[in-house]
């Protein structure tokens, strides 16, 4: 098993972060291999930012994403520049404050997370990135909550845990409320 | 990760390459780091300059490179394992002072995180091309050491290799790195202290009146007296002769000095030389790669072996003295070889030297993304057929 992930959005949303605590919760609390990659401008805020997880069973070999099983687009630009790279059966996963315009899309796996706006109800929209952490757990079967949770609590600063692992759960919620309401 | 006061982190951890490269320093007993930051080395400054006081260490941010190379020299000297990190344009500063290194046989690390260049060119992207300028970047003829880390658990347990190779052939020792195993993250395992091998410098067993300080041993290595020790040490980048003092316009001992700065490093090749090999036994076709393009390679042989073809992988842990041994033994017997590098071609010169009538096809990438394993199978599949 090999899976690739790539997560796309603007400096200052914590899009290498949610790449840190995905791979951590793999490969340290996990027992498989993870590797993370990550493009960013120069500008530290606002600016076009990437993050790539690779998640498998045996060694990485290459350790560069070509053609994701999994795209977060968590921005416009992000949207529109790795939509196509997606894998016909993939799963896409939106924020659709963030992503208005969607292409009708074929084969893909569409679940839109107002990972934002969630965030915001909580009181802190620098946690977005977490609330997609958790409905990602939810929405594949790739990830161990538990080990999400304690990847959390080794990539935040202590004073902000709890705020973010409430927002892992509300993600959490989200992500299974999603699948229930499809599965119906 | 940062428990106050702990030299080797010991335990499982999830970091770049940089970071892993400034830990496996600090395991193997640097105490002195002097560097100016810049892109992609600046991570291993930033947490030297986090880690390093919290045991003693010290750390120094210098005005340029110049300077971050000699303060290296003169710590060494003064007894401490010193390293400093780079990027391409920063090597190019250091070259002056590296052969200042050599010529002093001074034990420090130089690591090379390798962007694209000329020049400033790519500062965040990764490329493979100053393989010639480590081997040839200072003037004059010598022999360096250069180690090619191909993933962030190398990066650290290279980077401990590095310094135990300093330390036994007192010479400026490279960590030659691509940009993107400095930037990648992954899972690196650090071992508890006593299981980590480290290296110290041979130290003089005679007392200081008979101490002669470039008078070598056996192995062509002069043991190594710092300053403040009660021996009597004169250290200059003049042509010396074993006492140390310059004797510039003596042939014999120009000759002497030269022959036995190269010899220290050809002489004990095979000592120092690793390389790893992936289906090699009954390999037609072999790629012949170093650091990131070797991970792909992986990927590109077992296709290769899917498909029929009877690949293999030589993997250069040790650039520098080059694997002649290793290629050579291999272009006796294989059909034919590809190089993959991120450069326009660098060491697939040298392999061209070795191999002589085995054919070598040879696969340049530049721009600052790696070859990936498709790419290099294309090739593996032409090599197979012509």
């Amino acid at each position: 098993m090999r899976v690739e992930i790539r997560i796309g959005g603007f400096g200052g949303q914590g899009i290498i972060r949610t790449g840190l605590i995905l791979a951590t919760a793999s490969c340290v609390y996990g027992d498989k291999n993870a590797i993370q990659t990550a493009s960013y401008g120069p500008e530290s805020r606002g600016g076009r930012c990437r993050s790539e997880v690779i998640i498998s069973d045996e060694d990485i070999d290459f350790p560069k994403v070509e053609h994701p099983d999994i795209l977060v687009a968590m921005s416009q630009e992000a949207y529109l520049g790795y939509i196509d790279d997606l894998k016909e059966t993939g799963i896409l996963i939106v924020d659709p404050d963030l992503v208005p315009n969607q292409r009708k899309n074929s084969k893909a796996k569409i679940y839109e997370v107002p990972a934002t706006r969630i965030a915001e109800e909580l009181g802190k929209k620098i946690t977005a990135n977490v609330v997609m952490i958790g409905a990602l757990a939810a929405l594949t079967n790739l990830f161990n909550v538990e080990q999400l949770k304690e990847s959390i609590r080794r990539n935040i600063p202590k004073a902000f845990i709890e705020l973010n692992l409430s927002a892992f759960e509300k993600g959490y919620e989200h992500g299974k409320n999603l699948l229930e309401a499809k599965a119906s | 990760m940062a428990e106050k006061g702990r030299t080797v982190l010991t335990g499982v951890h999830f970091v770049n390459g940089d970071v892993a490269c400034a830990e496996g320093a600090m395991a193997a007993g640097c105490r002195f780091f002097a560097g100016y930051p810049i892109t992609p080395a600046t991570e291993i400054a930033e947490r030297m300059a986090r880690r390093m006081i919290e045991f003693g260490g010290i750390f120094v941010q210098m005005e340029d490179e110049l300077a971050s190379m000699a303060a290296i020299i003169g710590a060494s000297w003064a007894g401490a394992k010193s390293m400093t990190a780079t990027s391409g344009p920063g090597f190019s500063l250091m070259q002056e002072n590296i052969g200042l290194a050599i010529m002093t046989e001074t034990p420090c690390v130089v690591v090379d995180i390798m962007r694209g260049g000329p020049s400033t060119g790519q500062p965040t992207e990764g490329a493979q091309q100053d393989v010639m300028q480590a081997k040839w970047g200072s003037h004059g003829d010598y022999e360096i050491i250069a180690l090619a880390p191909s993933s962030v658990q190398e990066m650290f347990d290279l980077t401990i290799e590095c310094f135990n190779l300093a330390e036994t052939y007192r010479a400026p020792t490279f960590l030659l790195a691509d940009g993107f195993t400095g930037h990648l993250w992954e899972r690196v395992v650090i071992p508890r202290a006593e299981e980590i091998k480290t290296v110290e410098r041979k130290k003089p067993s005679v007392a200081p009146d008979k101490y002669i300080p470039f008078k070598p041993d056996e192995d062509l290595v002069p043991p190594m007296a710092c300053f403040g020790e009660g021996y009597h040490v004169h250290v200059t980048g003049l042509t010396h002769d074993e006492r140390g003092y310059p004797k510039t316009v003596d042939p014999k001992v120009q000759y002497e000095l030269v022959k036995r700065l190269c010899g220290k490093i050809r002489r004990n090749a095979d000592k120092i030389i690793r390389t790893y090999e992936f289906m090699l036994e009954d390999a037609e076709v072999v790629v012949i790669a170093y650091g990131i393009p070797s991970r792909a390679s992986v990927g590109a042989v077992k296709r290769a072996r899917e498909a029929g073809i009877k690949a293999g992988l030589l993997r250069l842990v040790t650039v520098w003295p080059f694997p002649e041994k290793q290629v050579e033994e291999l272009s006796n017997r294989v059909k034919s070889m590809v190089v993959p590098e991120m450069n326009c071609g660098q060491v697939v010169k040298e392999v061209e030297r070795v191999a002589k009538e085995t054919p070598v096809h040879f696969l340049p990438k530049i721009g600052g993304e790696p070859h990936s394993p498709s790419e290099i199978f294309e090739v593996i599949r032409r090599a197979a057929k012509a």
